[in-house]
């Protein structure tokens, strides 16, 4: 079956029902999408699907044919999508291990909310569990990159 | 914690081989030893703890595991201060198992106990000062000048005349010289680096998915499997259904399925397969003892050993027993809590490549010598002949301690002769945890006429995580399992009258050592009790713990200071306060916690946390630490609970074992205190005052005394 996953199209013998989550880490080699739980209870396996977050550990492949899949790889080639900045700027990760999940929620919500207020990310972003507790600097930093987005797009 | 620090700990936890002759050669560093293992390549300079190679590259050797609590960043810190480079100039890699690499405080090759900078930060200065002095000291025999009249900058040496050498241009010379002894290290006021909030030097990889954790790590030819164990505690394999067997290895992709030690293992080409196929097999488990053991039995268990002054005893101040008599006024309640999971959210996975003479295990292991053993018993290979590859940990929390999920992977890649990655499902992690002991103890205490605490007495009943990891660190019947003990054998308070003691009581699952250890049951425990009193001798409970902080300073400091950062005395309306106070990991900390409660619905609003941790290496990683520790304490204290029927744990996932999420936080209010006490650990003990600060929050808000966590068994929550 033919994907395109971060604009790239690329072919997986995987069967149908395998879930995307597997697709990505196992047969196309990017882990960069976490296997957190297999049930969609914790959102570490996030990625977009045509641009909304899904969870990619209970998606099957079918699903996405003809689609487009955006995984963290694919959110900038440089660290340079301005989550990515204000996720270095204020250091958030700590094990880093659901940070993926985080970003690409995170990432969908700003696309959709150039300036979220405290209630839009609790909405957005209360299924992806982080087990260090990163909470606060999470908020924090997409307050701050809403930030950055908009600074760029000024100038 | 602060026994683990003490000389007789080390000697007591000293427990192998490895143990022996490496703290030698670990402390007399530069130059010796690795120079082979580590290798030289390009002419440079190799130590334990750095390598500077010709072409100027300076890479740090990590030996503790980075999960989370910066040590990848904080470690090299300490390095490059003395080495004069930048935080961004040293490359960092995980220290393979080794003797220089035993954690000193410890005696093996742990990361735990809130030991990586208290361990390492005389260990890493000293590495980087004496590899400073030997470059100087090789540049300097270049120009024909003395070393004193040489200086060092950004990863240069440079002499009066103004000519430069870079460390890699002088690191071959300066590996041949001998190692100097007693190299001076920079004092405190001239630290550039250490006390500064540098960046992570792992966030890089963290925001673009290229991190690499256990399960991420693709070898060539490499396949995956599946596991399944008994699901009774303590069960093991009868058989698998012959037909099952068939028809799952006929599946696509599957190769073999594999009876394991630890139960049984499809392998696949790719995991998806691995899990269909096995989710086919039919298996068959001996029970084993816990067929019938269930959270009732345990309960009861602990609750008929309690017999207070029955166990080791630990602390003895002056007579309790005496004083826990009238005309004192008499307090005795019991506490209980429940096992908890540690629930890292990277699964536990392991994966191995076996071959004939030798096996590369990469895995994330909080305990690389044991890993070792552990993967060499499995291959039937020595130690020497098996390498272990720390990669990140997604989460340890003592979980990574644990060796459980290493030999399935190195049976199973022995038997198909290819690399395998084994990969737990979340409900194999969840239902086959070791556990955070649970407890049943009996606290008591006395108040004299004045309402002045003149008694104070715990019985701690809990099994012991030490007596299954370290045997022999408690073979003594005489000692207690100092990581039972902890914040209870330190009682800060004033009172003439104090008695501890200790009543291992094993319930028949491995329990593990869990953030903040026993600090976490001793702390709920002794800051509700001491709540209580304060109550009943109709004091405030900040005024009332005060008092008896006389004498000590840190203690005092730490509350007065959280107190004041949270208003103590005036809430906002429809708000309610608790307090409590530790010290753990010689850190001491005090904590307010903030609650409403509105229709028997608890709310955490606020938790203030003052800490004093000494001399900080990185107060943003600092930071981070304490309010991470308190989410994790905050989770475990409204919703933490594993229970047990017929032996199998009920819950499977995140749907029932709760963890907290973004929405559901409170504000987290953090003050770093100024000291220049020693370093002291912070990964863990503010997990430990959080159940206490809410529970005396909501006895505050209620007048319901919580003696039974979780939370949400008694509130809305």
């Amino acid at each position: 079956m033919k994907l395109n996953v971060n604009g790239r199209e690329l072919d997986t013998d995987a069967a149908a029902d395998t879930p995307i989550l597997w697709v990505l880490r196992d047969h196309l080699g990017m882990t960069g999408t976490k296997f957190g739980c297999g049930r969609a209870l914790c959102g570490a396996c996030t990625v977009h699907l045509d641009g909304a977050p899904i969870r990619s550990c209970v998606t099957p492949l079918a699903a996405a044919e003809g689609r487009r899949i955006t995984t963290v790889e694919g959110l900038s080639p440089d660290r340079g999508h301005a989550l990515q900045r204000a996720w270095l700027e204020l250091d958030v990760p700590q094990c880093g291990y659901c940070q993926s999940g985080q970003l690409m929620s995170a990432a969908a919500l700003l696309a959709s909310n150039p300036a979220p207020t405290d209630a839009d990310i609790d909405a957005a972003m209360s299924g992806n569990i982080c087990r260090c507790g990163t909470y606060p600097r999470i908020r924090k930093a997409i307050h701050r990159a809403a930030e950055l987005a908009r600074d760029g797009a000024a100038s | 914690m602060s026994a683990v620090m003490s000389p007789g700990r080390r000697d007591f936890l000293k427990l192998s081989a490895v143990a022996g002759g490496g703290l030698v050669i670990a402390l007399s560093l530069p130059a010796c030893g690795r120079k082979q293992a580590l290798g030289s390549e390009a002419g440079g300079m190799p130590n334990a703890w750095l390598r500077i190679g010709g072409d100027n590259t300076i890479t740090v050797l990590v030996d503790k595991s980075e999960m989370g609590q910066g040590v990848y960043t904080a470690l090299p810190m300490l390095l490059a201060e003395e080495l004069e480079v930048p935080l961004a100039a040293v490359r960092v890699e995980a220290a393979p198992p080794g003797p220089e690499y035993v954690n000193r405080a410890i005696g093996v090759q742990i990361t735990g106990g809130s030991t990586s900078v208290r361990e390492s930060w005389d260990k890493l200065r000293e590495a980087g000062a004496t590899a400073r002095v030997m470059l100087v000291q090789a540049a300097a025999a270049a120009w024909g000048v003395e070393p004193a009249e040489c200086r060092v900058e950004g990863g240069r040496v440079l002499n009066a005349d103004g000519d430069a050498l870079t460390y890699g241009a002088v690191a071959e010379a300066a590996s041949k010289l001998p190692v100097p002894k007693d190299v001076p290290l920079k004092s405190p006021d001239t630290f550039k680096l250490i006390g500064t909030p540098a960046r992570r030097t792992d966030s890089p990889g963290k925001v673009d998915g290229s991190a690499q954790f256990g399960i991420d790590v693709r070898l060539p030819g490499m396949l995956y499997g599946a596991l399944a164990q008994s699901p009774v505690l303590g069960g093991s394999l009868k058989a698998v259904h012959a037909p099952s067997g068939e028809a799952a290895s006929a599946m696509p992709g599957v190769h073999a399925v594999v009876p394991t030690s630890t139960g049984v293992v499809v392998v696949a080409d790719h995991y998806w397969q691995a899990r269909k196929a096995l989710n086919a097999l039919e298996i068959e488990w001996n029970a084993g003892p816990n067929a019938d053991l269930d959270s009732r039995g345990i309960a009861a268990t602990l609750a008929n050993a309690a017999r207070p002054g029955s166990g080791i005893p630990v602390r003895s101040d002056g007579d309790a027993a005496a004083a826990l008599k009238a005309p004192n006024k008499v307090l005795r309640a019991i506490y209980r809590l429940p096992l908890l999971a540690h629930a890292t959210l990277e699964p536990m996975n392991c994966t191995a490549d076996v071959q004939p003479d030798g096996c590369d295990v990469y895995v994330g292991t909080q305990w690389q010598d044991a890993a070792q053993a552990t993967a060499a018993k499995a291959a039937g290979l020595d130690p020497a002949q098996v390498r272990i590859h720390t990669t990140l940990l997604g989460g340890g929390f003592g979980r990574r301690l644990e060796l459980d999920f290493i030999p399935a992977a190195v049976e199973v890649s022995k038997a198909v002769g290819k690399p395998v990655q084994v990969i737990w499902s979340r409900e194999d992690d969840m239902t086959h945890d070791a556990y955070r002991p649970p407890a049943n103890h009996v606290a008591a205490g006395a108040l004299d006429g004045n309402g002045r605490l003149v008694a104070w007495q715990l019985h701690i009943v809990s099994p012991s995580v030490t007596a299954r990891m370290f045997p022999a660190a408690v073979a003594d019947p005489k000692v207690a399992d100092p990581f039972a003990v902890e914040a209870a054998q330190n009682f800060p308070y004033d009172v003439p009258n104090v008695a501890v003691d200790y009543n291992q009581q094993e319930i028949g699952i491995n329990v593990g050592y869990w953030r903040s250890v026993s600090h976490a049951l001793n702390c709920f425990v002794a800051e509700s009790f001491m709540d209580e009193l304060a109550h009943a001798a109709g004091q405030d409970p900040f005024e009332f713990r005060r008092a008896l902080l006389g004498s000590q300073p840190r203690f005092r400091r730490a509350l007065e200071e959280a107190a004041a950062m949270a208003g103590w005395g005036k809430p906002a309306a429809g708000r309610h306060q608790g307090i409590a106070l530790m010290e753990g990991y010689g850190t001491h900390l005090a904590q307010v916690a903030e609650v409403s409660i509105d229709g028997g619905q608890v709310k955490v609003h606020r938790i203030c946390c003052a800490v004093d941790c000494g001399r900080m290496v990185n107060p943003a990683i600092v930071e981070s630490q304490i309010e991470s520790g308190i989410v994790f304490g905050l989770t475990a204290a409204l919703w933490g609970e594993i229970t047990l029927e017929r032996g199998r744990v009920r819950q499977t996932n995140f749907d029932g074992y709760r963890l907290l999420r973004l929405n559901e936080m409170p504000a987290i209010e953090v003050k770093l205190l100024a000291s220049t006490e020693a370093p002291g650990g912070v990964g863990e003990p503010s997990t430990a005052l959080v159940a206490p600060a809410v529970c005396n929050a909501i006895f505050a808000a209620t007048g319901r005394r919580l003696r039974d966590l979780p939370i949400g068994k008694a509130f809305r929550t």
